[in-house]
C-alpha cells in the first residue's frame, strides 16, 4: 500500500496522492517517510522536498517554505506556508 | 410640474445610474464566485492546523513556561479590536454592520472598566471608527494598493499584531469581521485571537505520536501560524461578504432605478399629452371664434 501524501498551502491544496518515500527537511535533520511509518509531527526549515512515486523511480523536488510535517495512520501531511 | 424638458433629462439621469449600478451588480457576481472559491480552497490548510494545534495544545499543559499567546498575559487589561472592513463602498450596510458591531464590543468592554484599542484593516472603518474613538486606533493596515487581500497581507497583519503583542500593548484581541453566510446575509462577527483559543478535536486514536522538537517548541511555531491562517480566513470571508452584499445593494439599486424610471415615464407622458390637448384646445376655440 502506497503512502498517501498531501501538500497544503493556506491558499490551496496543492498535491494529493499516493506516493512512494518522501523526503522532507526537518529542523532537526532531514528524514524520509515511507508507508506504515510511525505517528510522527515535526517542525520543517526551508528546503526542497522530495518525492518518488514509485520505487526507483526519480525524485520530484519542491522546494517549501514556513513547513509543518504530521505523521498519522492517514498518512503524511506537510502544512507549508510558501510552495514553489 | 417640472417642464418637459427636465423630466427628460431626469429620466436620462436615473438611466445611466441603472447602468452604472447593474454593471457593478454584474462585477460583485463575479467576484463572489472568484471569493468563494478562494475560500473554498483555503480550508484544508485552516482545518488540518486547527487540528494538530488543538491536539498538541490538549497535550501540553499551559503553566509559566507555555507560549504567551497561548497562555496570555496574565491580565486582560487592555483589549484590541482588530476590525476588518472593506476598500471601496457601494456594498449596502456592510461596512456600517461590522463598525456597529466594534463600537458594540467597545463599549461593552469600556464599561468593564477595560482599555479599548483598535488595529484598522481596509479603509472603510477608519472615519467612523476614528469619529467615536479619536485616540484608541493603536494601527491601520493599509489594503488599498492590492486588488484583493490575500496570505502576504494576512502575514503582514499577523506580524505587526504580535509585534504589538510582544512589545506588551494589548493583552486580549479579538478580530471583527463580516463572515459569509450567503449573498444575502452577512454577519458580523466577533472572535477573540488572542490569546490563541484551543482548537476544541478529539484526540483521535490515542497513538503515541513522536515530536520533533518536543511539543512546546513545535506548539509555539505553529501558534504564530495558526494566528495567520485565521487572519487569512477572515479577510476571505470579508471579500466574500463584501462582494455578497454589494451583489444585493447594487441589485435592489437598480430595480429602484427601474420603478423609477416608470414613474418619470409616466409623467413625462402624461405632461406631453396634457400640453398636446391644450395646443389642440386652443386651435379649435380659435378656429371656432372666426
Amino acid at each position: 500500500m502506497p503512502l498517501h501524501f498531501e501538500l497544503v498551502t493556506p491558499a490551496r491544496l496543492v498535491l494529493s496522492e499516493d506516493v512512494h518515500l518522501v523526503v522532507v527537511p526537518g529542523t532537526e535533520g532531514e528524514f524520509g517517510v515511507l508507508e506504515g511509518h510511525a505517528p510522527f509531527t515535526a517542525t520543517v526549515k526551508d528546503g526542497v522536498i522530495r518525492v518518488w512515486r514509485s520505487a526507483g523511480g526519480s525524485a520530484e523536488e519542491i522546494p517549501v517554505k514556513g513547513g509543518f510535517a504530521e505523521v498519522s495512520a492517514k498518512g503524511l501531511t506537510v502544512l507549508a506556508e510558501h510552495v514553489g | 410640474m417640472a417642464s418637459l424638458k427636465e423630466l427628460k433629462g431626469r429620466i436620462n439621469s436615473v438611466k445611466s445610474t441603472q447602468k452604472i449600478t447593474k454593471a457593478k451588480q454584474m462585477v460583485a457576481a463575479a467576484k463572489l464566485r472568484k471569493a468563494q472559491a478562494s475560500a473554498e480552497a483555503a480550508r484544508p490548510y485552516a482545518t488540518r492546523l486547527a487540528e494538530v494545534v488543538g491536539s498538541l495544545a490538549g497535550r501540553v499543559l499551559v503553566g509559566e513556561s507555555s507560549p504567551r499567546l497561548l497562555a496570555g498575559t496574565g491580565k486582560s487589561q487592555v483589549h484590541l479590536l482588530v476590525v476588518a472592513n472593506s476598500d471601496r463602498g457601494l456594498c449596502g450596510a456592510f461596512n456600517a454592520n461590522i463598525v456597529k458591531a466594534a463600537k458594540l464590543k467597545a463599549h461593552e468592554l469600556l464599561a468593564e472598566g477595560k482599555t479599548v484599542l483598535f488595529y484598522l484593516v481596509g479603509r472603510k472603518g477608519r472615519a467612523p471608527i476614528r469619529r467615536d474613538f479619536p485616540k484608541a486606533v493603536l494601527g491601520m493596515f493599509d489594503t488599498t494598493q492590492v486588488r484583493e487581500p490575500g496570505f502576504t497581507e494576512a502575514e503582514a497583519i499577523t506580524n505587526e499584531l504580535l509585534a504589538l503583542f510582544e512589545a506588551g500593548k494589548f493583552d486580549v484581541a479579538h478580530l471583527i469581521y463580516g463572515k459569509f453566510k450567503s449573498a444575502l446575509v452577512q454577519e458580523p462577527t466577533v472572535q477573540q485571537i488572542v490569546p490563541v483559543p484551543t482548537p476544541k478535536v478529539a484526540v483521535s486514536d490515542g497513538a503515541v505520536v513522536e515530536y520533533e522538537p518536543d511539543e512546546e517548541t513545535i506548539l509555539a511555531e505553529l501558534l504564530p501560524r495558526y494566528l495567520r491562517t485565521q487572519l487569512f480566513g477572515a479577510l476571505l470571508e470579508n471579500v466574500a461578504s463584501e462582494q455578497g452584499a454589494s451583489m444585493t445593494a447594487m441589485d435592489n439599486a437598480t430595480r429602484n432605478a427601474g420603478e423609477l424610471i416608470k414613474k418619470l415615464t409616466i409623467q413625462y407622458n402624461r405632461s406631453r399629452q396634457a400640453a398636446i390637448t391644450t395646443e389642440l384646445v386652443e386651435i379649435i376655440a380659435g378656429a371656432e371664434a372666426l
